[in-house]
């Protein structure tokens, strides 16, 4: 049997629930969702952005309006909502622990067990006298589309990839080859730069005040640079850097930043040797973690270059380390 | 500029076979893996795929096999560590999805 078709069962106390009152909400996209979007984008209290699963009335939509499923994370309710501004709809809101929908898709918290569940607690089958659910493409890996027909009645359509293609994906009845892909331009990429900054900040950013304390002024810099290489030259610069592999192109990153403050920075050929070692695959480390927020790479992919950039991180590191360590002693 | 990734690597395999052609795997994928031409659909380029499953969870005729993944550096170490496989629960600390 093929590995993602689990066996789904519902409980018989959850197919026949009495709809409860549902919400009414706007699509307007105020201030207050500008700045909780961007507080989530840096990772400031970011698991509060968690909407109530359930269903809601978008304006005051009639039965054969559509159903639009979604994660029940801020910044996926509000794309799917005011991108459905002056339309009437209803969104049926997934618990997926306030994680998006396609890493939700991807747990399979996103999922037919789930969109079973609510559609079947919230009474939906009573609300609307259709039996469509519109998802976004991006919740197919969580979905088993025939499993949630034979569950709950409900036909899945897969609506496009992303939520502003929602009004010509209505007008049209279908999407456009174009609407099903997924891409990585840079306003994708750097929009998700922050997290890791945020993430691998949080090491670096004292292990670079720690080492400018103990006087290690340049190497504080490097530190730095290598922060600013994977996390943010990375993402910026992901198709010019040379080479397929994340750690590569990190590594690049890394040698080029390593370089350019080498340009203010007076030493032996050995020591920026030693230091293009280490800073380099620290920028290495933290690029390839960048594999995690791109749209393309595969776990294969990402075991098979790991299992050579983990052992060459730490080699770099431990000759570069040794390096400097003997140059100090001669 | 396009971005691929490794090469020769993906794990998808379509039974022709068992296909029905009803062009769900095409729908589904976010890399246009599949195209479908007289009743059967065919992968185009293996090297695009990006395992995430969708494709093999939505065919009705289980003609898609692919070992699911994230491919994500961060879960790969957090599996490795808790010694389980690639895990992408980081926690409630919000660094990754």
């Amino acid at each position: 049997m093929n590995k993602n078709t689990q066996k789904v069962t519902l409980s018989p106390r959850l197919s026949a629930a009495r709809p409860a009152a549902i919400e009414t909400i706007s699509s307007d996209y105020t201030r207050a969702d500008r700045l909780a979007a961007w507080k989530a984008r840096w990772g400031i209290n970011r698991m509060a952005y968690r909407v109530k699963p359930g269903l809601y009335a978008l304006g005051s939509p009639a039965a054969n309006a559509p159903v639009f499923a979604t994660a029940n994370y801020k910044l996926s309710f509000d794309a799917l909502r005011t991108n459905l501004k002056g339309l009437t709809a209803w969104l049926l809101v997934l618990d997926t622990k306030g994680i998006n929908v396609w890493c939700a898709a991807g747990k399979g918290t996103f999922g037919t067990r789930e969109l079973a569940r609510v559609i079947a607690e919230t009474g939906l089958e009573k609300v609307v006298s259709h039996r469509t659910v519109i998802l976004p493409q991006l919740g197919a890996p969580g979905v088993s589309a025939h499993r949630v027909k034979a569950y709950t009645g409900f036909s899945v359509a897969y609506g496009p990839v992303r939520a502003e293609d929602l009004p010509e994906y209505l007008r049209l009845g279908r999407a456009t080859p174009e609407m099903r892909r997924v891409n990585f331009n840079f306003s994708d990429r750097m929009i998700l730069a922050p997290v890791q900054l945020v993430h691998f900040g949080r090491y670096l950013l004292p292990a670079a005040a720690l080492l400018y304390l103990l006087g290690y002024r340049a190497d504080a810099a490097y530190t730095l640079g290598a922060l600013f290489a994977g996390g943010a030259l990375v993402p910026a610069l992901l198709p010019w850097l040379p080479g397929r592999s994340f750690a590569v192109k990190s590594a690049a990153a890394g040698l080029l930043v390593t370089a350019l403050l080498a340009l203010a920075h007076d030493q032996s050929p050995a020591q920026f040797a030693a230091r293009a070692l280490i800073y380099g695959a620290a920028a290495s480390f933290v690029g390839l973690d960048f594999t995690g927020a791109s749209t393309y790479t595969s776990l294969s992919g990402v075991m098979k270059e790991m299992r050579l950039a983990m052992p060459a991180h730490a080699l770099a590191a431990a000759a570069g380390l040794i390096i400097l360590a003997v140059g100090r002693f001669l | 500029m396009k971005l691929e990734y490794l090469r020769g690597v993906s794990t998808l395999k379509l039974d022709v076979d068992k296909c029905i052609g009803c062009g769900m795997c095409a729908v589904v994928c976010p890399h246009a893996v599949f195209k479908v031409e007289n009743r059967k659909a065919a992968i185009t380029d293996a090297d695009l795929c990006m395992e995430c499953g969708a494709c093999a969870g939505n065919c009705p005729v289980d003609a898609i096999t692919v070992k699911k993944g994230v491919g994500c550096a961060q879960a790969v170490r957090t599996g490795f560590l808790k010694g389980t496989e690639p895990d992408c629960d980081c926690g409630d600390d919000g660094t990754c999805c």
